[in-house]
């Protein structure tokens, strides 16, 4: 009934648009593990997308126009770092403040770079794999940075829940007077937890300028910090599950296109509005269930002082 | 109690940096004021960033024009939302003694009224709107006409037969740019269907771009577009097919794909407006221009449009400069909608009422007007 020529396109174009949501969303996921809420996504993520754009231009080196993307996105989480959790300030307006922040300095500086044609990453076809039918659409046709945030997502999967890393990074952002009772820097977890994330976020952002649209424009990220902030939710905290939903929202948004330009008609304002009904679902279903699969870290947002109750 | 005091600091600290970046932008913004007799200052309210393309490039071009050849000295204020910071920012242009202030999205419609209720001496003008007062007159382009010769070379241009439309949001001027474009099509390709796509968005480059891309993969191998960004030129540009631009020229955004672009030269309304404030004859009007005032027209063709084309394209152009057609063609019966019934009778032409509500797509169009959102 549905045809497979129809499939495959939608599939492949949901992993392209999927997978600068993905990067961020594990970016945002080890951060908020660690007890810290970044609300500055959208900031962060246009900040690296600039950055990555800007660098690309001036080098010639898309990847290094990637690092230097990501390396922006860390900055920012520094200053989101640093009043969260050096100053202990509310982590909701820091992060807010992130979000104007990257957006207005982006507009400024970014100006004299719209129009202009960078350097991108291009797609890779795997040699054999790429041609078998449909298939080798979905999977074996796309840029290297699309294949490495899958490989990524296991990689942190196993990180958290397989190492003691990964154990101090949940642990302060589950108990932190706990987590520091036995011996764990919390301020140190939180603050490399949220670099981390930062520099993930940023590379989902050049991602978007140097591999998705291939072009900057002013406020390019077009919500798109938003959405990831709903898929950390959706994802329920884990990475693994964060590529299955990265994937189901850049899919939902293709397919209304996908489905007009065949000629059916469907509300793109219904369409629009799924990710986010999915997500209300998904945050109803963990409070009915109180299940600890579906929960937000319990010290998500609080700052920790040691030997204070809240 | 440290904490905090330090918090306040560092804020502190980051609003006088943007502050002082803040100046900086706006000191670049005014320039120098030239020795006229009377000078003449004109505010521009925009709805979105200048960007490199779109509505409101196409609007900075004009004021940009009228500043050089008319020496007007001239202030801006981009991104500005509507219903939001409109009224704040028309009213602070009011104040600061602009002589006259142009509002160029329609959402800036009813803060112009209001504030220019409070400035009686201030002329205002807003475009693409319907309210007007003594001190407010409205102005906008028949960029439909432009559309309309755009849709011909697409028609000219395909080889499927199928010619995809990235569109932005249901609203009359938007159907009526697909209409225009359809029928021009169908004046030289009777057997091409138009697909549209919306987006819901104006200017996001990555949705854009990816709705051209399906319709690329559904077989179009023509593009056209109702967007402010250029991220539909650039798909056709990859994917190896043509494509037509709106607003300004994209051809720089796609120099193998683009065949022509339907633009805007906003430079002959603002010319005329600031003629008639300098000269103390402006009233309030309703400025509707076409073609034949060159407020709307295609941009230079790529080489790959053959001469038959551009020849047919021009001859089809003249019949609006010398009066053979009215304003409102190509919305001229016999117009049929998608269900095949007899809009238009033959001969019959459109009112601009007409124009202005539509809400119907001609029958060589494939897909769905959604439910208006307003």
């Amino acid at each position: 009934m549905v045809d497979p020529g129809f499939l495959a396109s939608l599939l492949a174009s949901s992993i392209r648009a999927g997978t600068p949501l993905l990067y961020a969303t594990l970016g945002e996921i080890i951060t908020e593990r660690s007890g810290v809420l970044n609300l500055g996504l959208e900031g962060i993520m246009i900040t690296g997308a600039f950055t990555g754009f800007a660098v690309s231009l001036a080098t010639g080196n898309p990847w290094l126009g990637v690092l230097c993307g990501g390396i922006a996105g860390m900055l920012l989480a520094l200053v989101h770092a640093f009043f969260s959790i050096t100053l202990k300030a509310n982590q909701s307006i820091t992060g807010l403040m992130l979000v104007l922040l990257g957006l207005g300095i982006t507009g400024f500086l970014g100006r004299n770079y719209i129009g202009e044609v960078a350097f991108y990453l291009d797609p890779v076809k795997i040699p054999v794999l790429s041609d078998l039918p449909y298939i080798g659409e979905v999977l074996f046709s796309h840029d290297p940075m699309a294949y490495f945030a899958v490989i990524l997502a296991a990689f942190l999967w196993f990180i958290l829940f397989k190492t003691r890393y990964g154990l101090e990074i949940i642990a302060a952002g589950e108990k932190p007077e706990a987590a520091d009772s036995m011996g764990v820097n919390v301020d140190r977890v939180r603050y490399f937890s949220t670099l981390f994330g930062g520099f993930l976020v940023g590379i989902g952002g050049a991602y978007l300028s140097l591999a998705y649209a291939k072009l900057w424009t002013e406020g390019m990220t077009a919500g798109r910090g938003w959405i990831c902030l709903a898929l950390v939710i959706f994802s329920g905290w884990m990475p693994q599950r964060a590529i299955l939903g990265a994937y189901l929202f850049g899919g939902l948004d293709v397919l209304s296109f996908k489905l007009q330009a065949t000629g059916v008609g469907v509300s793109y304002h219904l369409m629009k509005m799924v990710p986010y009904v999915v997500t209300i679902v998904v945050l109803l279903f963990s409070v009915i269930r109180k299940r600890a699969a579906f929960g937000a870290p319990a010290a998500l947002g609080i700052p920790y002082v040691r030997g204070k109750k809240e | 109690m440290k904490g905090k005091f330090l918090v306040f600091i560092a804020l502190a600290v980051l609003a006088a940096g943007l502050l002082a970046g803040c100046a900086g932008e706006e000191g670049k913004q005014v320039t120098t004021p030239t020795e006229e007799k009377k000078e003449i200052k004109a505010a521009f309210v925009y709805v979105s960033p200048i960007g490199d393309a779109g509505w409101t490039y196409s609007h900075d071009l004009g004021r940009q024009y009228i500043e050089k050849v008319y020496g007007v000295k001239t202030a801006y204020a981009e991104n500005v939302a509507e219903g939001g910071d409109d009224e704040r920012v028309i009213r602070q242009f009011a104040e600061q003694g602009y002589d006259v202030i142009f509002t160029t999205s329609f959402g800036f419609m009813d803060a112009t009224i209001t504030v220019a209720k409070d400035f009686p001496d201030t002329i205002f003008e807003h475009c693409s709107g319907y309210k007007t007062a003594k001190n407010v007159g409205t102005y906008f382009g028949r960029m439909y006409q432009a559309r309309y010769l755009s849709g011909m070379v697409a028609g000219a241009m395909t080889k499927t037969n199928k010619i995809g439309y990235v569109a932005a949001v249901p609203i009359p001027e938007v159907i009526r740019g697909i209409n225009a474009f359809a029928l021009g099509v169908k004046k030289v390709n009777p057997d091409a269907k138009i697909y549209v796509v919306w987006t819901g968005t104006w200017y996001d480059p990555a949705e854009e771009k990816e709705a051209a891309l399906s319709l690329i993969d559904e077989g179009c191998d023509v593009i056209a577009q109702h967007q402010d960004s250029p991220a539909a030129q650039q798909a056709a540009e990859e994917r190896g097919v043509h494509s037509i631009g709106y607003h300004s020229d994209m051809s720089k955004f796609a120099p193998n794909a683009h065949l022509t672009s339907a633009v805007w030269n906003w430079s002959v309304i603002y010319s005329y407006i600031i003629e008639q404030v300098m000269q103390g004859t402006w009233k309030s009007e309703q400025i509707w221009w076409g073609i034949d005032k060159g407020v709307v027209g295609l941009s230079p063709f790529n080489d790959a449009v053959p001469e038959d084309v551009r020849k047919m394209v021009e001859e089809e152009k003249q019949k609006y400069l010398n009066g053979e057609v009215p304003e409102q063609y190509p919305f001229v019966g016999p117009i049929y909608d998608q269900q095949g019934n007899l809009v238009k009778a033959e001969g019959e032409v459109m009112t601009d009422e007409e124009l202005l509500s539509m809400s119907f797509f001609v029958d060589n169009v494939v897909g769905e007007i959604p439910a208006a959102s307003e």
